[in-house]
């Protein structure tokens, strides 16, 4: 890595004024049934990504999911197959992403005539989309000020609250003084840490968000008898749900907390923020919250985070569509066993090889060398793992039927 | 590898302090304190205690209480599932000590 840090790179500006570091093309499918043709189309290419939900029964979270997704900073154009017969429509998430100045099309699969014209279509307008963004969309200088930053952790042990989150905290505390986004979540790992997440607020508004928020996340982990620790946690040594919290939260640094955004809103103002990702109390009740890494990723990215940080302390080796992932982690014997899949190595911290200021220096030049166009280490092995399920949050009551 | 394996205690009103090596019986140096006995072999990560505690009190890391003593425990022992409970996740106390693993579940 260069001694020398660069601080402005090149871009792509979209019509709404927000800069992405990718120009990518978007397959969206909109019920399992058009899994099988997104994928396929997508196949082999690096710069088109696929999400989709599986459900017929549409999902008002699961739209605003995807519809973030399809306006997101780091897409160009999207390309949005359904088959025919289910709720969620194609059509719509088209014609907003072109509102939103994005080249797009989409089609039915029945209406194409089955598998094979269904992928010769859309190769061809793949092909054509990604020829026009590569000609039309504007290249902009970008600084640390035009990015969001999103983070997670997964996979976490006894190293990740010491060395990677702490890592990753004064990470954000930097892009914070640069004028930049950081959002951090898992508020289900924030579990025992009501004062000292309310003592973080920035002013009274964040502050009631804040308990609104965690005392939801209590009453949803009390009623689902979920608590977020698994067995990898445990065996790495963390050994309640509140220590691994207090580890999780060090990922947030020290600023003051803004406030609590939720799924597919973007932040309103810069500064840190808590995503509020636990399903809202519903007549279906609860639901899962975050079953998995993945989850909690495309939450993440429906923010508008144009890249993400994962945290890990006994290894992953997920990636995510739409924003490359950037693995970091606080376990150098990880770091060693796992190196193809690592982008940094947090756990010279402990062994005094790093200070903590030093190695989230290093971790910004490594967050603009992905920013200007380096893959990160999952990015270049095609990791583009996705995950959208049906959830309950901001949602209305439906009047009618019991559609999931 | 230091030949001595390394502890560290986050906050000065922690009751615990994490591993930085590998562990055998022995002894650990608490990073900046003392030197700790060691029974058992603990790992990377897990806890030891720096006090004797008993059985209901608080552990407190990061200066936050993350859970109760569920039996008296001795310093330098090894603090996880076995004598440590959350105030939250019932779940965690009947999971298996060294593994993590549920034992809750039906696989037949």
């Amino acid at each position: 890595m260069s001694e020398v840090t660069p601080t402005s790179w090149t871009g792509y500006l979209r019509s709404d004024g927000r800069k992405g570091v990718r120009n990518l093309v978007l397959v969206v499918y909109t019920v399992e049934c058009a899994s099988h043709v997104a994928h396929a189309i997508a196949a082999g290419e690096d710069d088109v990504h696929v999400v989709g939900f599986s459900g017929c029964y549409d999902n008002q979270y699961a739209i605003n999911l995807m519809l973030a997704l399809a306006r997101h900073p780091n897409i160009g154009a999207v390309l949005s197959v359904g088959l025919g017969c289910e709720y969620t429509r194609p059509d719509k998430i088209a014609d907003i992403a072109a509102a939103s100045g994005r080249a797009s099309d989409w089609f039915y699969i029945q209406n194409e005539g089955g598998t094979k014209p269904s992928l010769e279509r859309g190769r061809a307008a793949v092909r054509r989309m990604r020829e026009q963004i590569h000609r039309d969309v504007p290249r902009v200088p970008m600084t640390l000020a035009d990015l969001t930053i999103g983070c997670e952790c997964g996979g976490s042990d006894g190293t990740s609250g010491l060395a990677g989150n702490p890592t990753v905290g004064a990470f954000f505390d930097r892009l914070v003084d640069a004028g930049g986004n950081a959002i951090f979540e898992e508020i289900v790992e924030m579990i025992g840490l009501r004062e000292v997440m309310l003592s973080r607020a920035a002013n009274a508004q964040a502050k009631e968000e804040l308990a609104h928020a965690y005392d939801k996340a209590v009453a949803y982990c009390q009623a689902v008898r979920q608590y977020s620790v698994s067995p990898g946690n445990f065996a790495g040594g963390l050994t309640t749900i509140e220590e691994k919290s207090m580890g999780a939260f060090a990922k947030s640094g020290s600023q003051p907390i803004q406030g609590v955004i939720k799924v597919a809103q973007r932040p309103p103002h810069p500064g840190l923020w808590l995503m509020d990702s636990v399903p809202d109390s519903h007549f279906m009740q609860f639901g899962y919250t975050n079953p998995n890494d993945t989850e909690g990723l495309m939450d993440l990215i429906s923010a508008g985070s144009q890249i993400i940080l994962f945290v890990t302390g006994r290894g992953s080796v997920i990636g995510s569509p739409v924003a490359p992932l950037i693995k970091v982690t606080g376990n150098s014997q990880t770091y060693r066993r796992m190196q193809d899949d690592m982008d940094f190595d947090a756990g010279r911290v402990l062994t005094g090889e790093l200070s903590l200021g030093d190695a989230a220096a290093e971790l910004e030049r490594a967050v603009i060398a992905v920013a200007s166009g380096t893959p990160s280490k999952p990015e270049a092995l095609g990791h583009r793992e996705y995950f959208v399920m049906y959830k309950h949050q901001d949602t209305p009551p439906l009047q009618i039927g019991c559609r999931a | 590898m230091p030949s001595t394996p390394r502890c560290f205690r986050v906050h000065p009103a922690d009751n615990v302090a994490t591993l930085l090596d590998d562990a055998v019986a022995g002894e650990a140096q608490l990073v900046g304190g003392e030197t700790l006995p060691i029974h058992e072999p603990i790992k990377l990560g897990h806890k030891i205690a720096l006090s004797d505690m008993a059985a209901g009190q608080t552990i407190t890391k990061f200066g936050v209480p993350i859970g109760h003593a569920s039996r008296n425990i001795g310093r330098g022992e090894w603090v996880h599932l076995h004598n440590c409970e959350s105030n939250f996740d019932t779940r965690s106390g009947g999971l298996d000590l060294h593994t993590g693993a549920a034992t809750d579940t039906k696989y037949e």
